[in-house]
């Protein structure tokens, strides 16, 4: 595990050497996008692909954790009411602003799977597009992060060591990735990881062995919620403009469905493996075709997928017939 | 006399409108082997739903070891020491047949506490189970290369795997040979000599009637007749059930 | 406060009208996911779909929308029956409905979507009719005919359908498909065709639902979003295929988001029925009339 963590820090400061070397600022704007579904995409198959129960409200999770954001930079940012945080010197705050978001979705993700876990797979898939609406609405409805109008935040021109604040952005998403490819993995080798299998391959049989499966069900809604916060908190300086519709919209639900489902669900490499790949494709399709036309793909191979390999890219490559991971 | 091993008090189970149990009165003393009969649709699979956590019950109280359990999932009461297998083998299909004896072994032995099982005496331990019920070598393929009796000695296995103080066997032979049958019943038996309480729900006569050292009988939800097996056969409410009507 | 009064009468009036008509919406779903356990979230979709088609053949030759897509019922039939085939093959047979099954409908929603999205774009689309637009004037309350008629054929519709489930031979065999496959089984009747001519009905009343859907409001490709909750939220309340209980519990959201609407904004209407299906979901999910 050291060895791996230690491998996936070598790559990420890589792939950062690489971006620095090409120097050209929209590899940096592509990148984060793209790194930002990977962190959803991981977060997404930790309760979807690992312990088997499809979460649809993926928006729900992201927005609060952006919103979360507004909501500091509306308190102490620098055009907020108590303004106590200048960007441009105390960039650090950044990663905290990312813990807040953490926290928050996790916090949902606790709630939400206590309410909801006791029922069957369906009904909690259905409970959490209840809740994505159930947020948005709330947010909609919230004038002082701006309701339904939006909000802006306008993010530091510059920030200390490095510069140029995008590059900053794509670092911080970047070591978030990372971090959560980590833990992917760390779940996936541990007992946690088994108890995840067993409940999506039989939950009944599960507790008959002694899992205690609505605890291991509430860690996963729990991890999964807050990274998918985390990957939403940096998401308004990137954006600048903010609003409910655009930011809490299936289009981040459907995505963080499909990635997994395209790449593979039962491991760490399928999700990245079908963000990398589908969110490259939407970024080429969006500015050579038109952004609606994306979506069509993205929904068009979900269901291929879906029908066709179901155990995605991965699958695909390691033979039809690998399911389980080893120990 | 010591405290029975299981005590089951007016036990009462709805769905609905409909009864499905009613004022259940049932004592399971340690090392017993207890025979569970009764048409289809009496209440048996409910009654062992009940007992183990996944249904919550309407009335009534279950006590283990003197302790009352009706607020413990189902998790905890294997924990406990009360292990049941399913009358449709539910295996892990994703996972070996030595992975799925893992499962109970890491999450209910090492669990209670005590001497915790490193990787290695995990790995023993799920090793003789499979060679205990003839499984042994197919230790690394997975549950749908089993062939039915298998898959029941595998739901078996995972069972004893929680090493359990009671055991309740459902439906474990339906649909099996004569010679599979009898060796079920020997490893049951096996079991039983080891110490482990045992309660056996089946169809198959011969099975019951010479394992049971006591036989309760279901009839519409209601226990009808507990004892001795030949008594309890040939009880009139018995023969009615059966083949009346 | 007799304005009060008579706005809360107005909008009690709208809630009925409106709870007729969300019964229609929510009768495929009651059947697919109410009694065969599909998880349909696509459902919305063709309801959209169907909307769509009324308007196409209303804009260019005026027919009636509703009668249009009563036409164009069986088209829908076998498109349901088409996607239940392709979910059986490679899911329910499989076991594996709970992740793809699922992914599946959302696949399929989210393709509809954005079909609709290129070929027609995202402005408003609306139908005309003799019904659209005047209103009755009955004991002082304002009925407008575009709710009335659409909430008239909601409740027809599933009357229809509940006489067809329970006197037909066909519609006993559905109710018995979900109630134990295996029974049915033994009396020789295929549970698959069963279960594919259930679906294939809940797909055509949904083509027709849209027909209604358009009569009562304008529409744009993205509306079928908001009535995902609402469908799940009545046929949980309702008690999972019941269809009474859909009925009544139909009338009750409707009348909980007018009520919400009129006195506290549309902008927290889709807040009501997902905060419903929440609530439900959490504390009483066989709901009012449930198995």
């Amino acid at each position: 595990m050291r060895l791996f963590v230690l491998i996936a820090a070598l790559a990420g400061a890589a792939v950062f050497g690489v971006a620095l070397a090409i120097g050209n600022a929209y590899v940096f704007f592509a990148g984060y996008v793209v790194l930002q579904f990977v962190v959803l995409a991981t977060a997404w198959n930790i309760l979807g692909g690992y312990a088997g129960y499809v979460n649809f409200g993926s928006a729900a999770f992201f927005g609060l954790g952006a919103y979360s954001t507004v909501v500091i930079m509306q308190l102490i940012g620098p055009t907020g009411a108590f303004p106590l945080l200048d960007l441009e010197t105390e960039s650090a705050a950044i990663p905290l602003l990312l813990v807040v978001g953490g926290v928050v979705s996790g916090i949902i993700g606790l709630g939400m799977g206590y309410l909801t876990l006791r029922l069957r797979g369906a009904f909690f898939s259905i409970a959490t597009l209840a809740l994505a609406v159930v947020a948005q609405t709330f947010i909609v409805n919230w004038e002082w992060v701006g309701g339904s109008r939006g909000a802006y935040v306008i993010p530091p021109a510059h920030v200390a060591v490095l510069g140029s604040f995008i590059d900053y952005l794509f670092l911080v998403m970047l070591a978030l990735a990372v971090i959560s490819i980590v833990i992917a993995r760390a779940i996936e080798r541990s007992r946690l990881g088994y108890g995840f299998t067993t409940i999506r391959d039989d939950e009944l049989a599960a507790e008959a062995c002694g899992v205690p499966t609505l605890r291991v069900k509430l860690i996963a809604t729990t991890v999964s919620g807050a990274l998918m916060g985390m990957a939403g908190a940096p998401y308004p300086f990137y954006v600048t403009y903010l609003d409910p519709s655009s930011t809490f919209s299936l289009y981040y639900a459907v995505n963080a469905i499909a990635m997994p489902v395209v790449g593979g669900t039962t491991s760490w490499v399928g999700p990245l493996v079908g963000s990398v790949l589908l969110s490259t494709v939407q970024q080429v399709a969006t500015v050579t075709i038109s952004s609606a036309v994306n979506l069509l793909i993205v929904g068009v191979l979900l269901v291929a997928f879906v029908i066709i390999a179901p155990n995605g890219i991965v699958g695909l490559i390691a033979g039809r017939r690998w399911l389980g991971r080893r120990r | 006399m010591s405290a029975p091993l299981l005590k089951v008090s007016g036990l009462g189970k709805r769905f609905g409108g409909f009864v499905a149990l009613e004022a259940i009165d049932l004592e399971v003393a340690q090392g017993e082997r207890v025979g569970l009969i009764g048409p289809n649709g009496s209440g048996k699979s409910t009654l062992v739903n009940c007992l183990c956590g996944t249904l919550k019950i309407d009335g009534g109280s279950v006590a283990f070891e003197g302790q009352p359990i009706d607020s413990l999932a189902a998790h905890e009461r294997t924990r406990l020491g009360i292990a049941r297998s399913f009358q449709l083998p539910r295996p892990f299909g994703s996972l070996t047949l030595a992975e799925n004896l893992r499962i109970p072994l890491l999450f209910t032995v090492d669990a209670r506490g005590g001497e915790k099982l490193g990787h290695g005496a995990i790995e023993a331990r799920a090793a003789e189970l499979l060679e205990l019920v003839g499984l042994g070598p197919k230790a690394a393929q997975r549950p749908r290369d089993l062939s039915q009796v298998e898959m029941r000695k595998l739901e078996l296995a995972r069972a004893m795997a929680t090493e359990p103080k009671l055991l309740i066997a459902d439906e474990a032979m339906a649909g099996l040979s004569h010679a599979e049958v009898d060796d079920i019943l020997a490893l049951l038996v096996t079991l039983n000599e080891r110490g482990i309480t045992i309660i056996l729900i089946e169809h198959i006569m011969r099975a019951v009637m010479s394992f049971s050292q006591r036989l309760v009988v279901l009839v519409a939800g209601r226990k009808i007749v507990d004892g001795e097996p030949q008594a309890a056969m040939r009880d009139p409410e018995v023969e009615k059930a059966y083949l009346g009507q | 406060m007799g304005l009060e009064l008579s706005l809360l009468f107005d909008a009690l009036s709208a809630g009925v009208l409106l709870g007729g008509f969300y019964a229609a919406v929510t009768l495929g779903i009651s059947i697919s996911f109410g009694m065969l356990n599909i998880v349909n979230i696509a459902h919305p979709a063709f309801i959209i779909l169907g909307s769509y088609i009324a308007y196409i053949v209303n804009s260019k030759y005026g027919f009636d929308p509703i009668l249009t897509c009563v036409v164009m019922a069986p088209a829908f039939y076998l498109l349901g029956a088409a996607i239940y085939q392709t979910y059986y093959v490679s899911f329910e047979k499989r076991g594996d409905e709970a992740l793809r099954g699922l992914a599946y409908f959302f696949g399929l929603l989210f393709i509809t979507e954005v079909a609709l999205i290129l070929v027609f774009g995202v402005d408003y689309r609306y139908v005309t009719a003799p019904y659209i637009g005047p209103s009755w004037h009955f004991l002082g309350i304002e009925i407008p005919l575009r709710l009335l008629v659409p909430c008239a054929v909601g409740v027809a519709m599933l009357t229809g359908l509940q006489l067809f489930l329970s006197r037909t031979f066909i519609g006993r065999a559905i109710q018995a498909v979900s109630q134990d496959q295996f029974a049915l089984q033994l009396m020789s009747v295929d549970p698959i065709r069963i279960k594919r001519i259930a679906f294939g009905i809940s797909i055509a009343t949904a083509g027709i639902a849209g027909a209604l859907l358009i009569s009562i409001q304008p529409i744009e490709p993205s509306i079928g979003r908001e009535y995902i909750g609402r469908v799940f939220a009545i046929c949980v309340l309702g008690g999972m295929g019941s269809l009474p209980g859909t009925l009544i519990a139909a009338f009750v959201l409707g009348i909980a988001e007018s009520l919400t609407s009129t006195f506290y904004g549309p902008s927290w209407a889709p807040a009501v029925s997902f905060g419903i299906l929440l609530l439900t979901l959490a504390f009483r999910p066989a709901g009012i009339l449930g198995r």
